[in-house]
């Protein structure tokens, strides 16, 4: 069977790699250059060296954008993370119905982003009304925790699948000496559990940091970058910048913009791996 | 041996029906997903890769900008396509997401052969891809070369619609109240009327207007067409037809319009930021309202919700500025057709064939004339809409119909900036200075940035 593999081993990486290619490479590769470019349409695009790069760097939209974005990430990861391990934790310790609550948890996952985000609008905007606060268009603090409930809603279900498969991997005789030597349970939690977890933390982590920056769908649904930008993340400030002004230039800003972007989600998310990738202990 | 037979086989299969993907997202008739996630995109059973070939002619793909008109066109296209033989594709861009689907499917092989732009700002962005009608057989249906859109001198745009917008009126409720249309002449009559009715609402069961929504869904029938009474009555008195520089001279008068609305409306002010089109569309058919700015355009909605003649009418857009005796509907235009330099010969050819066809046929007439309105060529049907017919009987009865001026309106953004603080304003977390800022200095700064 090793043979085969050695042999034939085009055969199987060639759908995947050519996928990969037509899919992510030639794309990218296209929208670097597009990127330096005037246009309309991706077929009509004029050089222009790297004037785009100077107006997205000195655009002062882009930098708020980036700010909310970053607090944003930064508060959903934690918390994401914080309460999605807490349940993991409730759910392991053989309490009654857990595949029950494993299921609810979960299924908020399945639904797409802009429905969660038109439905949360109507449910937060209710609230607010009720207590006669302003709507969440109107004050970029309550759309900033709208969107944090709302990704909390989402995205806890999905981590603590992935927490719940780290907890069962640790064997049973680490916590069984742990006890027999006295360990108490938060000697437990802290000393064998989260640094058997670490690979957990790692994907965890990496995604909800990911999935914090590259936020679209929600932030368009759910608040729109109202009141005046305010609550723009950066992918919804790229995609305003392509398309809310008409002009050739505009495109190319925005690509611009959106290069910068995707190196930021690049190098950030390199570091996050390597700092967590530090962390993990051999089984 | 056999084993590797086996490995072979999958890997092959996999190869395989990985390539037939690659085909089947290639071919040309799949409709691309707009960029944006939510869009959908609506689209016409028929082949049109294949037919082509069939027939040797050209062909025709239309990306429709009006959701509302999507089923007729359907229909239409499948009549031309019975009687000639000519295939005809309708794509409709999901409401908002015109600019974004146009991007995708016009660098495609088989792109729209036609399209359409909002006016001169709009037409920044696809210049480079309209066709030159000037001369064509659909130019020359035009009643007026005021309806054709210029760039330079080439005739970019051919308009396909005239409508009208204004305040729509339920005027059995306005009977009740103890009102005519008739008592409505000026802003201060409608401003007493509007007052009254909301000091007697509970009473009467019912208030002055509708809820001025700021949702996306309706926040450009305030930020965009009631924002060019200013601007028109600028121009007027400036003796302009664009600016790079706006004054905002009656933006005083903006105030007391928006005021008077949010005031009495069926809603709390504050509430307006979530409020939708539907939701004010609801209310005004449901009789909760006397009054509802739109368009004629809505003319299919009411009367489909139950609503008759006897019961509506449309009244002129009153802010208290200019010669309100003499003031008619906001009337104007701002869909123009283009056609596709990029395509094919035979294609452009076709495709001034099919709209020749469709203004000047009794089939593509009426079903203008039915679903989309006004249409200014020479052919064109009687319509039944009733607050077309207001307009024309305010036009005939010598009143000035009041320009579509929001076409050099400088961006999406401006409006948007302008829509932010009318709803702030609104809600009383901003002040009316930020809407006059957005509306002057964000003008200027839009402009600038040309």
């Amino acid at each position: 069977m090793e043979k085969a593999i050695r042999r034939y081993w085009p055969v199987f990486v060639l759908p995947t790699l050519a996928a990969f290619c037509i899919g992510f490479i030639y794309p990218f590769i296209q929208g670097l250059y597009l990127s330096f470019c005037k246009f309309t349409t991706i077929k009509k695009a004029t050089f222009i060296g790297l004037k785009n790069y100077a107006y997205a760097l000195s655009d002062e939209g882009f930098w708020s954008a980036f700010s909310f974005t970053a607090a944003f990430t930064v508060a959903s990861t934690v918390l994401i993370n914080v309460i999605a391990f807490m349940i993991a934790l409730a759910l392991t310790s053989r309490i009654k119905g857990a595949n029950l609550y494993r299921t609810v948890f979960f299924m908020p996952n399945l639904i797409g982003g802009i429905v969660l985000g038109y439905i949360w609008q109507i449910l937060l905007n209710c609230v607010l009304s009720l207590l006669d606060k302003p709507l969440l268009a109107l004050n970029a603090t309550y759309g900033f925790w709208g969107l944090i409930i709302l990704m909390l809603w989402q995205q806890v279900g999905y981590m603590m699948i992935i927490y719940i498969a780290g907890l069962q991997s640790i064997p049973e005789d680490y916590l069984e000496a742990a006890r027999i030597d006295g360990a108490s349970a938060s000697q437990i939690l802290f000393r064998i559990k989260i640094p058997n977890v670490m690979p957990s933390i790692t994907i965890c982590s990496f995604l909800t940091i990911t999935n914090g920056f590259k936020l679209f769908d929600q932030n368009l649904a759910l608040t729109g970058g109202e009141p005046a930008h305010e609550s723009e993340m950066m992918a919804l400030n790229i995609y305003n910048t392509f398309y809310s002004r008409s002009g050739g230039q505009w495109k190319g800003y925005g690509q611009a913009k959106a290069v910068i972007f995707c190196i930021m989600v690049i190098l950030i998310s390199l570091i996050q791996l390597k700092v967590t990738k530090s962390r993990e202990v051999q089984q | 041996m056999k084993k590797k037979t086996i490995g072979v086989v999958l890997a092959a299969s996999m190869a395989f029906s990985m390539l037939a993907g690659c085909a089947g997202a290639a071919a040309p008739a799949a409709p691309a997903p707009a960029p944006a996630g939510d869009a959908e995109v609506t689209e016409e059973t028929e082949e049109p890769a294949e037919a082509p070939e069939a027939t040797g002619e050209g062909q025709v793909y239309y990306l429709n900008f009006k959701p509302e008109a999507d089923e007729a066109w359907q229909g239409i296209a499948k009549t031309y396509t019975e009687q000639t033989g000519v295939p005809v594709t309708i794509v409709t861009a999901a409401s908002g997401t015109y600019e974004e689907t146009l991007s995708a499917e016009i660098i495609k092989d088989e792109a729209p052969t036609l399209f359409q732009v909002n006016g001169p700002v709009g037409l920044a962005n696809w210049s480079d891809y309209c066709y030159d009608l000037k001369g064509s057989s659909i130019y020359n249906e035009l009643t007026s070369d005021s309806f054709a859109l210029y760039d330079g001198d080439d005739v970019a745009g051919i308009a396909y619609v005239i409508e009208s917008y204004g305040i729509i009126t339920n005027t059995e409720l306005l009977g009740k109240a103890g009102y005519k249309v008739e008592d409505i002449k000026s802003f201060a009559d409608l401003k007493k009327i509007a007052e009254d009715i909301t000091a007697r609402k509970d009473e009467l069961g019912f208030a002055a207007f509708t809820s001025a929504g700021m949702d996306p869904s309706s926040d450009w029938r305030f930020k965009t067409h009631l924002a060019n009474l200013p601007i028109y009555f600028e121009y007027q008195a400036d003796k302009i037809d664009t600016t790079t520089e706006i004054k905002g001279t009656y933006l005083d008068a903006y105030k007391n319009i928006w005021d008077l609305y949010i005031n009495n409306a069926t809603c709390d002010p504050k509430d307006l930021a979530s409020k939708t089109g539907d939701d004010a569309e609801n209310e005004f058919a449901d009789g909760k309202a006397v009054f509802y700015q739109n368009g004629s355009w809505e003319y299919a909605n009411l009367t489909g919700k139950g609503m008759t003649d006897e019961q509506l009418a449309m009244i002129p857009i009153y802010i208290g500025v200019g010669d309100e005796a003499n003031q008619g509907l906001c009337t104007g235009t701002e869909n123009y057709w283009c056609v596709n330099k990029e395509a094919s010969e035979e294609d452009i050819k076709a495709t001034i064939d099919f709209l020749t066809w469709m203004v000047t046929s009794p089939e593509g007439t009426k079903m203008l004339a039915d679903t989309i309105g006004v249409i200014p060529f020479k052919s064109a049907a009687e319509t039944t809409n009733l607050f077309v017919l207001n307009d024309r009987q305010y036009t005939a009865d010598g009143k000035v119909p009041v320009s579509w001026n929001f076409t050099t309106m400088p961006s999406e953004e401006w409006k948007n900036g302008v829509g932010s603080a009318l709803t702030a304003y609104a809600a009383g977390t901003g002040d009316w200075d930020a809407v006059v800022s957005a509306f002057v200095d964000g003008w200027a700064s839009e402009y600038a940035l040309k």
